[in-house]
């Protein structure tokens, strides 16, 4: 690593370190009653209650699995769907003339509006809550895909076509690889997306998962699990980011490098 | 050399259709390019330089007229007539050799033979210490020579280049051009040239064609023949001799109504 990332990572230590700081300050004064902040000694001793012990019924690596399991689960789903189709609506005018305005109409929707509807028809297992996230990672996924295909340079279809390929062979050696790093840009704002569904979904009817987790020690006021339940959540989708990206790197390392 | 045509254009029209109208690019334009050649087209920007290559690259079509391929209609891009543009237009994923392996690959020839026409073609434009490195890691003449190869491993008959040195810095551009006259003398290759530079033009061409302003229609067709003698190495020797310049500002003349 350069030496001026080093530098920078100080930067971003200095301001984790000065909130944390604040925040210790604020609690030891008790500038607002410890019900509402916490101390993050408090904080912590609860994580690890949590996550040795568990919170209602299940221990944290247990919540977090639960939880885990809905995103990849939706997001693998949608991965090997949104994808294909969403090259082919690239690729061809009536294959996108037929699914975007369907997908443009509930794109845009609060999930939790349709979410009350899957439940309805698929119950209140985790089939609805899968189904509530492939739904929540399918847009992005489609929507890069296609839009990769359109940004394919005419040119570098040009050559592969004077070079002796065919149609077929263009798309898959020329337009899908072209795609790739579009497709990566989706991929991770899907993550999130499907990621920040996710709390929605463990609102209704789940017994399991962070999400539900938070929710439900906010109807106990337990602030110090609320606490501990955000920071997993903002670790877990730092690392789930972080997965992606190191894909990323390695897949299409030419991403930014070449228009 | 023989006068057979390799590719023709009769009375060919060509107009695209913009949003603020009718843009004829070509008209009536009639061109025989004769096998072995070296045609050079040079022209003011806009003219229809561009056009009028990729008609006879077969990725447009005459509205009027014919583009013939030795005697057929040209129905679409093949490899027989390779095409070079200013963007080298690499493949990002691909290495070096593979970019080059790619035309032989699509064609469907075995692996073995394709990799020794892979070396055989990165060896030819110097660039065998790279065959493993990645497009983005090449500079900008490295890149357009790996085009080159890519497009020379299918040994095509017609080698269609539009403004390949356009973007290269002057010096890099004049040792490109010594390699490509080098490739053209050694392969006996159809090449047709579209530049910008009217030096390059004579230096490199055995016929400089000069289009009038748009809708293109010949001005001028000059035969050279300083790329038949004069030799490697002394590419600004040759373009300072009093026979080259008095060439130069003839053609230039002609671009310049
Ligand atoms: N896709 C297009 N749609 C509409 N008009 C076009 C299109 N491409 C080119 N033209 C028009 O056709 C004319 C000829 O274009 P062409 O690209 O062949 O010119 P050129 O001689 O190659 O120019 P340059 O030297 O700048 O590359 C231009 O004046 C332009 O207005
Ligand atoms: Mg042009």
């Amino acid at each position: 690593m350069p030496a001026r990332l080093i530098g920078y990572r100080w930067l971003s230590l200095v301001g984790i370190a000065a909130v944390v700081l604040i925040w210790t300050v604020a609690a030891e004064l008790q500038v607002v009653p410890e019900l509402f902040l916490p101390h993050p000694r408090t904080v912590a001793r609860t994580l690890m209650h949590i996550t040795f012990t568990g919170y209602r019924g299940g221990t944290l690596p247990y919540h977090l699995a639960a939880s885990m399991r809905r995103v990849l689960v939706g997001f693998l789903l949608a991965l090997p769907t949104a994808v294909p189709l969403g090259l082919a609506m690239g690729y061809s005018r009536r294959v996108r003339a037929f699914f975007d305005p369907l997908i443009e109409f509930y794109r845009p929707l609060p999930p939790l509006a349709y979410y009350t509807l899957l439940i309805v028809w698929l119950g209140i297992g985790d089939e609805s809550k899968v189904a509530l996230l492939f739904l929540a990672a399918f847009p992005p996924l489609s929507i890069s895909a296609m839009s990769g295909v359109a940004s394919v340079p005419a040119e570098r279809i040009q050559s592969a076509l004077a070079l002796g390929a065919s149609r077929a062979q263009v798309f898959r050696h020329v337009i899908f690889p072209s795609c790739l790093p579009s497709i990566f840009t989706g991929m991770r704002v899907s993550i999130g997306f499907t990621y920040t569904t996710l709390v929605s979904s463990e609102i209704v009817a789940a017994t399991s998962g962070v999400g539900w987790m938070v929710l439900d020690a906010g109807r106990f006021l337990r602030t110090d699990v609320i606490f501990a339940g955000i920071f997993v959540m903002g670790v877990t989708g730092l690392a789930l980011d972080r997965v992606v990206r190191l894909l990323e790197r390695r897949i299409v390392p030419w991403k930014g490098l070449v228009e | 050399m023989t006068n057979m045509p390799v590719l023709q254009l009769r009375n060919v029209d060509y107009s695209y259709s913009a949003r603020s109208g009718v843009v004829p690019a070509v008209e009536r334009l009639s061109l025989d390019i004769e096998t072995g050649s070296f045609l050079s087209i040079v022209g003011p920007s806009g003219c229809g330089k561009s056009t009028l290559l990729r008609l006879l690259a077969g990725l447009l079509f005459p509205d009027r007229g014919e583009v013939l391929d030795d005697g057929q209609p040209v129905t679409g891009p093949n490899p027989r007539r390779g095409i070079v543009f200013q963007k080298p237009q690499l493949y990002p994923w691909l290495t070096v050799g593979k970019n080059v392996e790619f035309g032989p690959k699509m064609r469907g020839l075995p692996r073995v033979e394709r990799k020794r026409l892979a070396e055989q073609y990165v060896e030819m434009v110097r660039l065998t210490e790279f065959a493993k490195s990645y497009p983005y890691e090449l500079s900008g003449g490295m890149q357009q020579r790996a085009a080159l190869a890519r497009v020379l491993a299918n040994d095509p008959k017609v080698l269609l280049m539009d403004e390949p040195f356009g973007a290269l810095d002057a010096l890099t551009r004049e040792h490109l051009q010594d390699e490509l006259r080098e490739i053209w003398r050694s392969t006996g290759k159809t090449i047709v040239l579209v530049t910008h530079s009217v030096e390059e033009a004579v230096y490199l061409g055995t016929r400089v064609l000069v289009l009038s302003d748009r809708p293109a229609r010949t001005l001028a067709d000059i035969p050279v023949s300083f790329s038949t003698n004069g030799t490697r190495g002394l590419g600004r020797e040759v373009k300072a001799r009093p026979e080259f310049i008095k060439v130069r500002e003839e053609v230039l003349r002609y671009v310049w109504t």
